[in-house]
């Protein structure tokens, strides 16, 4: 090949680079390891890695049974090793599938139509109150504390240079955003409410009147949606204007926190401010039906500084899982399954409550609780690995006021003993606490 | 026509609608244990919360959804089916140690809210892959939490914007040479900064005498794809990175093209102070029909300060841990740490090349694309004689006038079994025909590529209609995007209901 090209030496073809840039030594990294090593070596680090455990952890990430169908699919190499579909002849099996994840995204979330993937839960709900920015004119957003925290610091980075002002609103003893302070902080300059339903706490918002709040005054609403199993039992926000739902739950695994599968639905009237990828149908020369990218103006590659969004690269593979997922439980399996999620996490509440404070007991919920203790949950945790449990997610960090409390998850995948060993160390640690509260009370106060 | 079947012939492809057009009540391919725990009366949980109709959610069997996404695949063209020579997109060989790897238990079911002490491998595979890729780039300080390339600029920029912040001046613009990616000049505009264009010389580079005319005091950053979006290497790049530095800029390297560098230079060694990867390019992780990608971010150590939080640190007692207490972080841009998964495969393509490996690797992409030069050079217009790295652009100059453009020949291409390259891009070549091969081609396939390429010039001679009409091997013809844009129909809906 070389003499074909007409050169001597492969040194020859990167004599662009001035020499004294180019690398004459070895790269310090491991040395070439054949695939038997490979394969052991991360055997080994998922060792470490709490192989084994039994988690009561959600908080936007969630452990839901994942269909076989769903690998053996999405690992097909017409899938896997293929491009974005802008060659639509030769991608129709891509395209069509976006069209068909936009469909059913679009029925979830009780929205007219949705986009073909978001990064994730959290750059979806940045990216939609910059939607809402360009939709309404208007420059500052009002947000629910009760916003999945680490979704709050995203928006943080994303609206610093876009001149979003923002104001928080706090939640009521139900958990629940407070509606009273809401209406005071909305005003003729917001451009959304962005709240989540189930919130954080696993709470379910009346999306309805907090609508009518927002529309009120002119401001559009945004619900994000990080527990995507919900939507099989819990009335989709319809009265909302953008959805921004992280779709993890639908046949993603947990990954340690990535990739995974952010979306954005929304109304009709809206379609041209909303970033990222869009599928549609239209017919070929014989009238046949076909799909393609369409509205790309909207997009980086034709509109440069003045599109809708930097986003290039989605999560296309992640969101065909989803698709496989959606398709494999459909109309009937989302609702039973949200139903035993359901179930599970009233079981587990209700024992917790025996004998620590569930706390938001006053409005629904899905399959997330908040269990406040009298020891502080990372002690408790750290018992329970002992015991091969991962405990609630503590609050401590993003919310001090909720003092010694915890967020836990239940879903179709914890058994009921499960939830029982677990509420019975924490009844043990409740015990042996209130025992040396009643001996050495200064001890405990500290 | 007696050259499409060298590579592709036609053969039996299965009809399949959509999935809704075949659902019907009571179909399923779902099963849930028996619930153990009590039974819930969803209307006393819920009231007017629940939800009582999933609307038009489809019914179907297991057999069925196994066939409908099977077929549709058998719609899509693939690197596992052939060459793939989008150029800048570097659709290289997927290993499948990698997709191995990244399903095994502990790494893929990790939980990212999991205790430390239990995060030790995920943490670890973060660590190695960190200090291979800033070996690799020559860069200090390293964030893998950007999902994809262009959250990556972003990322960079608003550390580039931070830094300027803490000397007093945020600075007002960013340049950026014509021959850039459109996510250059979107990402700029989302951190609040006014882009400027920098017109290339006539040689396809940055011209370093503009630069220095348009360098001042209220420029932040030069983005520079290196190599170029030509393919070419900017020769003057230590130069270009003084003229920044000199004027207290900085110099932003977008690494899409860095398949072309790995092992045989470093970034950091020609002055950039900040650069994204795009794992899914350079390193190997699928690209899954449009994502998820991964790209980090490596910086010099004047930006260390500003990287996003948390970062991965190794604590007091030899383990690792999360940092979160930053105070000059530039903060999150994504939830948790970014696309695991990605770094899992990422690394995984590492450890199976090793230092010979990565540097054979990239002396093939850039030996395979000057192969492609020479084979077709005369038979497309060559608009850049200055030597080509990992990838070559051509124009349709010589075919256009026979009315046949980039776009068509693409589509022809498609008829002998390739994936077009990338078309009219760069902006700055008029009807540009980008090629990548990368170095996973053999020389057999690049063969049959150049003749593919070399028959459908001499179809533009002969009968330049027959290109115009292209594809005509598909399942579908040329597809009416003019009728989607207008009238979009982005969801399905069944007939008769109203919208």
């Amino acid at each position: 090949m070389l003499k074909a090209i007409g050169v001597h030496s492969i040194d020859d073809l990167f004599s662009p680079i001035p020499a004294e840039y180019r690398l004459t030594r070895d790269l310090a990294i491991p040395r070439q390891m054949a695939e038997s090593e490979i394969v052991d070596w991360f055997k080994q680090r998922a060792k470490e890695n709490g192989e084994g455990y039994t988690s009561f952890l959600g908080a936007g990430a969630y452990s839901h049974y994942r269909p076989v169908v769903i690998d053996a699919l999405v690992q097909r190499g017409e899938f896997l090793t293929s491009y974005t579909p802008y060659q639509a002849e030769f991608a129709q099996g891509t395209l069509q599938a976006i069209f068909e994840f936009q469909t059913m995204i679009s029925e979830l979330t009780g929205m007219d139509l949705a986009n073909a993937s978001m990064y994730d839960g959290s750059t979806g709900a940045a990216e939609a109150v910059m939607m809402a920015v360009r939709i309404t004119g208007r420059h500052s957003a009002v947000i629910a504390r009760n916003l999945h925290p680490e979704y709050r610091e995203v928006l943080n980075t994303y609206a610093t240079h876009q001149a979003i002002s923002q104001k928080l609103v706090s939640f009521t003893g139900s958990g629940q955003i407070d509606r009273k302070e809401l209406e005071k902080a909305v005003g003729d300059d917001t451009a959304c409410v962005l709240i989540q339903s189930p919130n954080f706490f696993g709470t379910i918002e009346d999306v309805e009147a907090i609508a009518e709040i927002a529309h009120k005054r002119g401001a559009l609403l945004i619900v994000s949606i990080a527990e995507a199993a919900s939507l099989g039992i819990v009335e989709p926000p319809r009265t909302a204007d953008i959805v921004a739902m992280e779709a993890q739950s639908f046949g993603v695994p947990l990954g340690f926190g990535g990739p995974y599968c952010g979306v954005l639905a929304t109304k009709e009237k809206f379609v041209r401010q909303m970033p990222g990828r869009l599928a549609g149908q239209t017919v070929d020369k014989n009238g046949k039906r076909g799909f393609v990218l369409t509205l790309a103006t909207r997009e980086q590659h034709i509109r440069r500084e003045k599109a809708t969004s930097n986003i290039c690269t989605n999560q296309a593979l992640v969101a065909l899982m989803v698709n496989i997922f959606m398709t494999v439980y459909g109309k009937v399996g989302l609702r039973e399954l949200a139903r035993q999620n359901l179930a599970k996490a009233a079981y587990g509440a209700d024992q917790f409550s025996k004998h620590a404070r569930v706390l938001f007991a006053g409005a629904p919920r899905f399959n997330e609780f908040v269990v406040q203790t009298s020891e502080d949950p990372y002690a408790i945790n750290s018992r329970l690995l002992g015991h091969k449990i991962v405990g609630g997610l503590p609050l401590k960090k993003f919310y001090p006021e909720l003092g010694h409390a915890a967020l836990w998850c239940c879903t179709e995948l914890t058994t009921r003993s499960m939830i029982d060993t677990a509420v019975g160390l924490v009844a043990e640690s409740e015990r042996s606490v209130r025992s040396m509260k009643d001996a050495e009370p200064e001890e405990v106060a500290r | 026509m007696k050259h499409v079947t060298r590579k592709a012939t036609r053969h039996i492809n299965q009809n399949e609608g959509l999935i809704f057009e075949k659902s019907s009540p009571g179909k399923a391919a779902w099963k849930l244990p028996p619930l153990d725990v009590p039974e819930v009366d969803t209307a006393k949980l819920l009231g007017k919360q629940e939800r009582k109709d999933l609307g038009d959610m489809p019914e179907v069997s297991e057999i069925e959804i196994i066939r409908h996404f099977t077929r549709l695949s058998t719609w899509n063209y693939a690197i596992d089916l052939g060459m793939y020579p989008l150029g800048s997109c570097t659709m290289k060989y997927n290993p499948r140690v990698n997709e191995f790897v990244a399903r095994v238990e502990g790494l893929a079911n990790g939980h990212p809210y999991q205790a430390e002490k239990i995060s030790q491998g995920a943490l670890r595979i973060m660590q190695t892959l960190s200090d291979c890729l800033l070996e690799i780039t020559g860069m200090d300080a390293i964030t893998l939490q950007p999902a994809a390339g262009a959250q990556g600029e972003m990322t960079g920029l608003l550390m580039v914007r931070a830094y300027h912040e803490s000397k007093g001046n945020a600075r007002k613009k960013i340049l950026i040479p014509d021959s850039a990616h459109g996510t250059n000049p979107a990402t700029a505009a989302s951190v609040g900064y006014a882009v400027e264009n920098l017109k290339s010389n006539d040689r396809g580079m940055v011209d370093v005498a503009a630069l220095a005319a348009q360098m001042n005091e209220d420029v932040a950053a030069l983005m520079v794809t290196n190599p170029n979006t030509l393919g070419i290497f900017e020769q003057e790049i230590h130069k270009i990175a003084d003229l920044m530095h000199a004027k207290g800029g900085l110099l932003y390297m977008d690494g899409a093209n860095m398949n072309a560098l790995v092992a045989k230079a470093r970034p950091g060694d020609f002055g950039a102070d900040v650069m994204h990867l795009n794992l899914h390019k350079t390193f190997s992780t699928p690209h899954g029909g449009g994502g998820p990608g991964s790209g980090p971010v490596a910086v010099k150590k004047i930006l260390e300060p500003f990287l996003p939080t948390p970062v991965v640190v190794t604590k007091a007692d030899g383990t690792l841990g999360f940092e979160y207490n930053r105070p000059q972080s530039v903060g999150r841009v994504r939830a948790f740490y970014g696309n695991f998964g990605m770094f899992i495969r990422a690394l995984a393509y590492i450890f199976a090349n090793g230092p010979d490996g990565l540097r054979q690797t990239t002396e093939d992409a850039v030996l395979n694309a000057n192969y492609i030069r020479k084979g077709l050079e005369g038979v497309y217009d060559l608009p850049y004689s200055t030597p080509s790295m990992h990838e070559v652009v051509f124009s349709d100059k010589i075919q256009a006038k026979k009315g046949v453009k980039t776009m068509d020949l693409a589509k022809r291409l498609i008829d002998y079994g390739f994936h077009p390259y990338t078309t009219a891009f760069p902006l700055i070549v008029a009807g540009a025909l980008m090629i990548e091969p990368t170095e996973s081609e053999p020389k057999e396939e690049l063969d049959l590529f150049i003749e593919a390429m070399k028959s459908i010039a001499q179809e533009v001679e002969e009968d330049p209609q027959f290109v115009l009409d292209a594809p005509h091997n598909t399942r579908i013809s040329r597809l009416d995007e003019t009728a989607a844009a207008r009238k979009p129909v982005l969801r399905w809906r069944p007939e008769g209901k109203p919208v």
